[in-house]
């Protein structure tokens, strides 16, 4: 049967009906995505009253400001968390997009002994967890005093194998020898070469993973929950948390807007970079 | 590799220099914390802000008396349960949807715009979602309950979290809703990977749709789904920030996993460090399982085929040598 008998053959209105199907599938999906926030950010902006009423509504209403009050005074504080998390993810992102090139660096252009048997180290600890060291960690930050420090969160980051797994595939195909070499030829010293020369190369891929590494830190729960208990240093995630105490009970409107304030800048950061940030998802999983 | 060549022997130390901060990092805030916490495994560290400990007369007392604790194994068995009702439909929808947004003969229009609202819930904090979707099912008044009035699909408001596998299941959607859209562009991905002359070929021979996908694109995307698989898998036995906020392990210990019951041995109650310890080992050697499996899906194929090649060619050799010198 050849590819245009089949064409032929097959009927129009079956194939009306597929696509009509296609699209009423992603239609909904799309609803299904947006709609959960959308409720969220419209009760935003809705008092208690209106809320129990009839809690989906579609458009706002004129509460924000009344809502806004209801924090006041009280332990969730989105404009600390904010700084909070805004100081950590951008540190994180810095010291992991800065430490782990290099680190891809010196696998694609030096050739030393262990090379190869370091490269199947960071394959080895690829997946490695941090949460089942976790016990050992809090106890160590406890030790040193570190508890209620942002360095903790910030520092484990300078070993990041994955980012070194994705900045050496991308090394190996964006970055010639020649380059380096002529730098040599130009007395360049292979720390300049790499800050002056190499970094601006890899500028794509650092662009890719530091959306990730910073969207990663931001949301991250786990350790500042371990780690920080000093209220005045809570992150976006941990002032969220708070949301669930009883002070907030019937105060529906001011959770629905506590929530909305942590993934606003999220959906900021988000519609602006999301193309790159769909193309980073495609090319992370070409780990071939 | 034409790299070998260049002149290298003065600019090796270089390689060894670049990786230090890496080496360092890595020492001290993972391997070292992972070699303690397998220490206090075998302690009686316990109690807040205590530090000093010295080891079990039993030695592994922690560790069997972990295992033999119901709610540990409750927690394993949930997180297995959550992560499954997850990653089916996850992986199903993900493939249908790649199917249709790969298929030339009839192309869907906006793709670019579904794959960003697919997406966008993967990068939104899960510590919010769990709350909201908490609030969405709030009892007696909630979103979820107006709609099923609005539906007529109820009367009377339902406390939906009340019961096990309905708080089960709401969390194992959360995970799919977040995850789905993340499969589907990884699988696009692969598919447009897969050499086109396959796809010439099949079209020239007058394939149908369906069969390109099951006979094509589907065995091509086998490695890419292994993969998704098992990362969704370590990543699953970590899921710690939902089971947590939307009901904190409950109704009854049905949504408790094995980093929220880690948490709560640990940083809640009796503070008991040490059992936590245990069962991070015992969660530790759990992932380095599915690890391995990975790593050995990913590892260097075309590097392990010539090594066999060589192999070959060298006992080849020797076999040769051998009955010329017979």
């Amino acid at each position: 049967m050849s590819q245009a008998k089949a064409l032929k053959y097959e009927p129009i209105a079956g194939r009306t009906i597929t696509l009509v199907i296609k699209y009423t599938v992603c239609i909904i999906l799309a609803i299904l995505s947006i709609m959960p926030f959308w409720i969220m950010i419209m009760n935003a902006t809705r008092n208690t009253y209106e809320i129990q009423q009839n809690s989906i509504a579609l458009l706002p209403s004129k509460y924000l400001m009344y809502n806004f009050k209801v924090f006041e005074g009280k332990s969730f504080n989105p404009l600390v968390g904010f700084k909070n998390s805004l100081i950590i993810a951008a540190l994180t992102t810095i010291v992991n997009i800065y430490f782990n090139s290099l680190t891809a660096y010196a696998l694609v252009v030096y050739t030393w002994r262990l090379r190869q048997a370091f490269f199947t180290f960071i394959m080895a600890i690829l997946m490695l967890p941090a949460q089942v060291s976790s016990i050992g960690f809090y106890q160590f930050m406890y030790r040193i005093g570190w508890t209620n420090s942002f360095l903790p969160l910030i520092l484990p980051a300078i070993a990041g194998p994955g980012v070194v797994f994705f900045m050496r595939q991308y090394l190996l195909g964006a970055l010639s020898i020649d380059i380096v070499n002529s730098a040599r030829i130009d007395g360049a010293g292979e720390f300049y070469t790499f800050n002056r020369i190499v970094l601006p190369i890899m500028k794509p891929a650092m662009a890719t993973q530091a959306i990730f590494t910073f969207v990663g830190s931001w949301n991250n729960l786990f350790m500042p929950l371990i780690l920080l208990t000093d209220k005045t240093k809570y992150t976006m995630p941990i002032m969220v948390s708070l949301l669930r105490g009883d002070i907030y009970r019937t105060e529906f409107g001011a959770v629905y807007l506590g929530l909305t304030l942590t993934v606003l800048p999220l959906f900021i950061v988000y519609f602006t970079l999301s193309k790159y940030i769909i193309a980073g998802v495609a090319l992370g999983s070409m780990k071939e | 590799m034409g790299r070998k060549k260049i002149k290298s022997v003065s600019y090796a130390k270089y390689g060894y220099i670049f990786v230090i901060p890496f080496v360092l990092a890595f020492l001290t805030f993972t391997a070292y914390p992972i070699f303690f916490t397998a220490i206090i495994g075998f302690t009686d560290l316990k109690g807040l802000g205590k530090t000093d400990f010295k080891f079990l007369p039993n030695i592994f007392q922690n560790f069997e008396q972990i295992i033999k604790t119901p709610s540990f194994q409750k927690s394993l068995v949930n997180t297995v349960i959550i992560w499954t009702i997850n990653f089916i439909p996850q992986i199903l929808l993900a493939l249908l949807l790649t199917a249709w947004f790969t298929n030339q003969r009839q192309k869907i229009k906006g793709q670019g715009a579904f794959k960003v609202l697919f997406y966008m819930p993967n990068i939104i904090t899960a510590a919010t979602v769990a709350i909201l979707f908490n609030v969405l099912f709030g009892y007696p008044m909630g979103p979820i309950n107006d709609l099923f009035k609005l539906l007529g699909l109820s009367t009377e408001p339902i406390n939906f979290l009340l019961d096990k596998w309905t708080a089960r299941g709401v969390i194992s959607f959360i995970q799919f809703w977040m995850w789905y859209g993340q499969t589907m562009i990884v699988l696009i991905a692969g598919v447009l990977g897969i050499n086109p002359s396959l796809f010439e070929a099949a079209e020239i021979d007058g394939a149908t749709s369906r069969q390109v996908f099951f006979y094509i694109t589907l065995p091509s995307l086998r490695t890419i789904m292994l993969f998704t698989l098992v990362t969704s898998l370590i990543g699953g036995m970590q899921m710690f920030d939902i089971p947590r906020l939307f009901l904190n392990g409950g109704p009854d210990n049905s949504t408790l996993t094995v980093s929220l019951f880690i948490y709560n041995q640990a940083f809640s109650g009796s503070y008991l460090y040490n059992r936590a310890a245990a069962a991070s080992m015992i969660l530790f050697i759990i992932i380095a399982v599915l690890s391995g499996i990975l790593f050995y899906i990913l590892r260097d194929k075309d590097a392990a085929k010539m090594k066999k090649e060589m192999r070959k060619l060298r006992k080849a050799q020797k076999a040769a040598a051998r009955e010329v010198a017979a």
